[in-house]
């Protein structure tokens, strides 16, 4: 474990070696910016409430964070740094966490940056504020769900358009599993439990309760695991993928 | 020591490696010769844990590389071929993470580092982002990063491969330094590299060891082990080629000389030297061969590969 900070501190590092990092937190918080106050009616809402910041968050998240991820482990196999790598005395959990709660933390920086917002609404009513912290830690897990997700593909695409693609295209499955549009494909030759299974999948219904400022025990648990099985299967595919 | 047993490693339906055995001891610079393709770099991916080999084993001071891959992997400094980096990394923040990573903390980590950058006289360059370097200046991070732990075994692959002959030089003699105590295995396909700096030369070809042995041992096998080359004028090859343990007499019409083989075993030197005396020809150059080591390794190479 101790050579986990080393691997978290390159990895965050190398995101503010490129103009990468400062584009995304741009383009994340203008981002942000529109979808709260046009599309999502925050001044019309007449309400001191962060709900409409919140509720877009699947949506901005889907392109945004895969873009994050894409380069955490395709990178290191174009250029073969990850047989260095992986012939430095790391373990495969250290440095698929260490890479994982890079862009995490990065992710984790954007998402304060949205300060202001939160001074907005305290300047111009009497929110609680107990539920935007709620919906600030549901984001940040959001975020952390789509990078497990993003990892795993990083790591099993050489490409990094490619992996940016299977993130997007996967986590848009998990977004929309609670949707009829997932669920009429299962429905009448799935039984119900499966169904319940595939609905409870979804990103969106777990997400919306968190921003509302409900934490369920439940709800953390399901993204804390989901992040836990991605980061899993990400050791495996890197082991399985390394050399190709 | 490093001990090699039965290492094998097949991708899909082609051996890669087949069934290599070996042991290296600590004072010793195993130079792995072969062709490209012949699986030095398998072997070597191997060595250090990056891939896992069909079967057979590899243990490092002790450590099997499977089974204790982190321990292992501590005794050892790798360059991977090619020498890849964190290219958008400024060399001393590369340097940073790898001396952290083995383990560094605080004073002893700069020391590491500061080390390791006068060892491969990388001062000038210690700010840049390592994409921006030039190719020996590359090769020279990469060696920089493999050799900050002073480990006791250096794997290198192709350490001077893109280097200009100073370059070369610099980093054989590094080597050579290096050498002492600890085990460096480097891969080549440079053959004048192995005379240089190899106490030991293996040479492989489609994953197989087909010779084991000392530079000299090798090119003792060679067709001109002992044989003298004459340059002067109205020599006569029917007579050269008459002397007893002579095989043959070629001429090189390029230089105007004549090289006289000998049969395996002989020693013509006197009796060709007894001739030139006898029939009073002027010789301007007389030069006795060690073997040439590229025709060893041609004939060793190209016979298996047909």
């Amino acid at each position: 474990m101790r050579q986990l900070p080393a691997v978290l501190k390159r990895e965050l590092g190398s995101y503010f070696a490129t103009p990468l990092a400062y584009v995304f937190i741009l383009i994340f918080l203008v981002l942000s910016g529109v979808f709260t106050f046009y599309l999502g009616g925050f001044f019309e809402s007449n309400q001191a409430s962060l709900a409409p910041f919140f509720n877009f968050h699947p949506w901005l998240y889907l392109f945004l964070v895969p873009a994050i991820a894409m380069r955490l482990w395709a990178e290191e196999r174009k250029s073969g740094s990850i047989e260095l790598l992986m012939t430095l005395p790391i373990s495969r959990f250290e440095a698929v966490v260490g890479k994982f709660l890079a862009a995490w933390a990065f992710s984790g920086l954007a998402l304060l940056l949205t300060f202001p917002l939160v001074l907005t609404v305290n300047y111009l009513g009497d929110p609680d504020n107990g539920a935007i912290l709620t919906g600030y830690l549901g984001s940040w897990l959001l975020a952390g769900a789509y990078l497990a997700i993003g990892s795993c593909m990083s790591a099993l695409a050489k490409n990094q358009v490619i992996a940016f693609i299977l993130a997007v295209s996967l986590s848009f499955l998990f977004i929309v599993s609670g949707f009829p549009l997932v669920l009429d494909a299962f429905a009448g030759w799935a039984p119900q439990w499966l169904l319940d299974a595939v609905a409870s999948l979804s990103f969106l219904v777990r997400f919306d309760a968190i921003s509302k400022g409900v934490l369920d025990l439940r709800d953390l648990l399901y993204f804390v695991s989901l992040i836990a099985a991605w980061l899993s299967a990400t050791a495996v595919v890197v082991d399985l993928k390394k050399a190709d | 020591m490093i001990e090699i047993n039965n290492l094998t490693r097949r991708f899909a339906q082609r051996t890669v490696v087949d069934d290599l055995s070996f042991r290296v001891q600590p004072g010793e610079v195993l130079g792995f010769l072969g062709p490209n393709g012949a699986g030095k770099s398998t072997t070597m991916k191997m060595l250090t844990g990056f891939l896992a080999p069909t079967s057979g084993s590899a243990r490092i001071l002790g450590f099997d590389i499977q089974r204790q891959t982190l321990q292992a992997q501590r005794q050892i400094g790798y360059l991977p071929e090619g020498a890849p980096c964190y290219g958008d990394m400024p060399v001393a923040g590369f340097l940073a993470f790898i001396a952290e990573v083995r383990g560094f903390r605080g004073a002893e980590k700069r020391r590491r580092v500061d080390a390791a950058v006068a060892r491969l006289e990388l001062e000038k360059v210690l700010g840049q982002s390592i994409e921006t370097l030039s190719k020996g200046f590359k090769r020279r991070v990469g060696l920089a990063q493999a050799i900050l732990h002073e480990p006791p075994v250096l794997i290198l692959d192709e350490p001077t491969d893109g280097l200009d002959p100073n370059q070369k030089h610099q980093v054989r003699q590094l080597i050579g330094e290096l050498a002492r105590d600890r085990i460096v295995v480097i891969s080549t396909h440079i053959l004048e590299e192995v005379s240089a700096v190899c106490s030991r030369a293996l040479i492989i070809t489609s994953g197989r060891l087909v010779a084991d042995g000392t530079p000299l041992e090798l090119e003792s096998r060679s067709r001109y082990h002992q044989a003298v080359t004459l340059v002067g004028d109205a020599l006569d090859p029917a007579a050269l080629a008459a002397l007893p343990g002579v095989a043959g007499v070629e001429a090189n019409p390029v230089e105007g000389s004549l090289t006289v083989l000998a049969r395996p075993g002989e020693v013509i030197f006197p009796q060709v030297n007894a001739l030139i005396h006898q029939r009073g020809w002027a010789v301007r150059e007389l030069d006795v061969e060690r073997g040439r080591l590229d025709e060893v390794f041609r004939a060793l190479t190209r016979e298996e590969a047909a």
